[in-house]
């Protein structure tokens, strides 16, 4: 490809390389660890689901049994295929009779320890192959219904109640979305547990849950075919449950998955030993079933300047494109983040975000990127916003960008009523209609504005990097140089789920979903 | 300044679209019905029940579940007497970080002490780091820059608890909190949950309590219970000029 930005390569070829040295590195801490979450997504994995008569998560009643008996070194999938060789039970039937107080995981007989392996494996591979058969069926799905073209179209519902969410993002699709999100409401990533079941309460967003998963999952397919373009679902799997999530969305067929440690480090305070391990497993799954992830760096942006932080959110993209390649995710599935996020009073300000956008595209020529719409600076001037996510609109059909976070009009005042959401979509179908092939019209003057903004930022995310290479990532993080956030090596929730495994510790899914690789 | 007698009563006010008390309108709602002769309708009767002459459907568009879109202009018949109009507003006087800071050297001789926190499950920090970081926000230095005061930014999701343990201990003449999410009046609890806290503790008349974000209006917090609210477009200089100038009042 010809850089339209005429961008050093050999630069880009250096950052990248600094970033694949900082994730090698924390790979190496995040392979000798587990967590309560890592755990509890194994036990999920192998088939345990539901709650206990005081509403427990049975997965939390298995781990905390596990944790109270101090195995969690050997990690859930060792001590529940102890138990079934040792009972001849299900791992349903041993997560409920630890919740009745019958079984103690880590008080059995441990048995012999290819017995163990040989039904754990036996129970993985069921699950593995259901989730295969999702994937299959998704590819299925879009082989014959289709799909819309990229941008694709991705809103958000957030209703709080999941029948209110079925309701408003059947019409989203209509109106002509291809992504619909369901935001979770506030709070959930800090929960050490995934809540359970339908529901209706939730404050600026509802609860993921598996069963709010399928019923959203059933309600896209049924419009999907009826509109003739397959329609994404995307969730969140970051926070204290972040590969937990992960699995629950494996197993319901969802297409997107926001995934990125660094936003819950800097934006939720969730420990950074905790959260990075979590990702490493999360995102082992979610590249096996094929779902996109969604990276964070636009909120870098909220918090700090887009025009000079610009370099922290392409050196966050290529360390988040390292964790992704190391757990197996492919390019073609790394949504990495970036935003139009200028204070609009700037001059030149939409030249130098057409920069940055065609600089994104051109790093990671096969990522879907996701392009995050004007949020700081809008405010109660509804009509002004609209305004904005025109321009937004117009840059993004203009560089190619793969997933359009669609920009609302009132996105100062309240998550979007049906009518914002409606007049979003029209203002993006308008734009990407009318101004489809202007990007391979036109070429940027040699040395000019766009040129220069581009390269400069480049150079300064490769400096950064070299000097995270020669710091680590974690030490870079607690001195806040990513959206001026500064977090400690042990600060944060999470951390005390975190343990070194043992030498019996094993989990069956990562070599089974690195397809042997590892 | 051009000056007609163009009809402006004000003890009368109307909007204006193009000529003095035409009572100009615009709406945009949705009816959770589909579009046809009978929504638009619907939707006239409603604005004229609303007090609206004349409306007039201009757009209306079905939103893909049977529901309707409207985009409308009517004539406002009712009038407002402004010259009753009262809100109520912080009456202390603005001053800037210099006038704020000669204050405090002129009136006390401690250093006063200012504790701030995003409170409850409110994750967003940008509101309360401009009214109390260093740097500020668009020009206007924050609280930790002003002479003769401490301010101490407890951050983000910080429970009230914490919140007012932490007041105690540091001796705070006043607490500060931002809330942002207002969904579902989460803040209303969140700010009701603070005073009752304060009450209990005893400490309620010790301290100035203030509350800001987007959504929080003077009349709101002092309805909740605080000494002042600051909304969209307020900096540092006007919780700190409020708070001075209040301690003095009360002889704090
Ligand atoms: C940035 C942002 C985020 C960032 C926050 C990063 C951070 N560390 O702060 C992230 C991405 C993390 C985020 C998350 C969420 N967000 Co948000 N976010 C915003 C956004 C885009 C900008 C807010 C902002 O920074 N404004 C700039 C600051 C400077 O303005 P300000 O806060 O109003 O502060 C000024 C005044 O209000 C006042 N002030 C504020 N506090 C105080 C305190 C005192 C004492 C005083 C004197 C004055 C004062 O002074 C300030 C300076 O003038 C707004 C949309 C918007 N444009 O407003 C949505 C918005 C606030 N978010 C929203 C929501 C719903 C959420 C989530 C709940 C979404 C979800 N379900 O996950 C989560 C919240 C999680 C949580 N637990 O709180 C909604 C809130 C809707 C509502 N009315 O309830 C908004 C309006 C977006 C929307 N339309 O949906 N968000």
């Amino acid at each position: 490809m010809t850089s339209k930005l005429n961008l050093d390569f050999s630069v880009v070829e250096k950052a990248r390389n600094s970033a694949r040295v900082i994730a090698e590195d924390t790979q190496t801490f995040i392979e000798r660890h587990t967590t309560v979450t890592v755990e509890r997504t194994i036990v999920r994995l192998l088939g345990v689901d539901g709650i206990d008569d005081i509403e427990r998560p049975l997965p939390n009643v298995v781990v905390d049994n596990i944790k109270k008996g101090g195995g969690l070194a050997e990690g859930a999938a060792f001590w529940m295929g102890n138990a079934m060789v040792a009972t001849g039970k299900t791992a349903q039937e041993i997560a409920l009779a630890i919740s009745a107080g019958e079984i103690d995981l880590t008080k059995l007989p441990v048995q012999d320890e290819s017995k163990i392996k040989a039904v754990i494996e036996e129970e993985a591979e069921k699950m593995v192959a259901l989730i295969s058969g999702n994937r299959a069926q998704r590819d299925d799905y879009l082989s014959t219904i289709g799909e819309g073209p990229k941008p694709y179209l991705y809103v958000i519902v957030a209703t709080g109640n999941i029948y209110e969410d079925v309701l408003q993002a059947q019409a989203a699709a209509r109106q002509g979305a291809d992504i619909i999100a369901v935001i979770r409401t506030t709070a959930q990533s800090l929960l050490d547990y995934v809540p359970f079941g339908a529901t209706t309460e939730g404050f600026g967003g509802t609860y993921a849950t598996q069963e709010n998963f399928r019923i959203m999952r059933t309600a896209l397919d049924e419009v999907g075919s009826e509109v003739g373009r397959y329609i994404r679902l995307c969730n969140y799997c970051s926070g204290l449950c972040m590969p937990e999530i992960a699995a629950m969305g494996a197993i319901e067929r969802l297409d997107v998955m926001l995934n990125d440690a660094l936003y819950g480090i800097l934006f939720r305070d969730i420990n950074m030993q905790r959260t990075l391990v979590d990702q490493y497993f999360s995102r082992v799954i979610n590249g096996f079933a094929g779902i996109i992830i969604n990276t964070g760096e636009d909120n870098y942006l909220t918090t700090s300047d887009a025009i000079e932080e610009a370099h922290t959110v392409l050196a966050s993209q290529l360390i988040n494109e390292q964790f992704a390649l190391l757990a197996g995710l492919p390019e073609e599935q790394m949504g990495l983040g970036h935003a139009f996020e200028m204070n609009p009073e700037t001059e030149d300000g939409f030249l130098l975000e057409l920069s940055q956008a065609q600089m994104a595209r051109e790093i990671f020529p096969n990522a879907p990127l996701k392009y995050m719409p004007p949020t700081k600076f809008k405010t109660g001037d509804i009509f002004k916003g609209h305004v904005q996510d025109t321009l937004f609109n117009a840059v993004s059909i203009m560089t190619g960008q793969g997933l359009q976070l669609l920009g609302m009009l009132t996105e100062a005042i309240h998550t979007p009523l049906l009518q914002d959401r409606a007049l979003s979509i029209e203002n993006a179908k308008y734009v990407f209609k009318n101004l489809r092939h202007l990007g391979d019209e036109i070429e940027f003057k040699s040395g000019g504005i766009i040129q220069s903004r581009a390269q400069g930022v480049l150079k300064e995310a490769a400096d950064m990097l070299e000097e995270i290479e020669n710091t680590g990532i974690m030490a870079t993080i607690e001195q806040g140089k990513f959206a001026g956030v500064t977090r400690k090596m042990d600060g944060g929730k999470g951390l005390d789920g975190v343990t070194q495994k043992g030498d019996r510790y094993f989990n069956p899914f990562i070599p089974m979903m690195l397809g042997g690789a590892k | 300044m051009i000056t007609t007698n163009n009809g402006l009563d004000l003890t009368k006010v109307k909007p204006y679209g193009d000529t003095m008390n035409d009572g100009m309108m615009q709406f945009s709602f949705t009816l959770p019905v589909p579009c046809c002769d009978e929504s638009k309708e619907a939707a006239k009767q409603l604005l004229i029940k609303m007090g609206i002459d004349e409306p007039q459907v201009v757009d209306a568009k079905d939103l893909g579940v049977g529901y309707t879109m409207f985009t409308m202009y009517g004539k406002c018949s009712h009038t407002i007497d402004y010259t009753t109009i009262e809100v109520p507003k912080v009456d202390s006087d603005v001053m800037d970080i210099h006038g704020v800071e000669d204050f405090i050297e002129a009136n006390f001789k401690r250093d006063i002490v200012i504790v701030g926190a995003c409170s409850g499950t409110d994750a967003h920090t940008v509101g309360i780091d401009a009214i109390m970081n260093m740097k500020g926000f668009d020009g206007h230095y924050g609280l930790e820059r002003y002479k003769g005061i401490k301010a101490y930014n407890l951050g983000a999701q910080v429970p009230n608890e914490e919140l007012v343990a932490n007041a105690i201990e540091l001796n705070a003449d006043a607490i500060i909190i931002s809330q942002i999410v207002t969904q579902k009046d989460v803040h209303i609890a969140n700010m009701t949950e603070l005073i009752e806290l304060l009450e209990s503790e005893g400490i309620r008349d010790k301290m100035i309590v203030c509350a800001g974000g987007p959504r929080i209006s003077y009349e709101l917090a002092k309805e909740l219970g605080y000494d002042a609210g600051f909304g969209s477009g307020s900096f540092a200089e006007h919780v700190a000029s409020f708070i001075v100038q209040e301690l003095v009042n009360r002889g704090m």
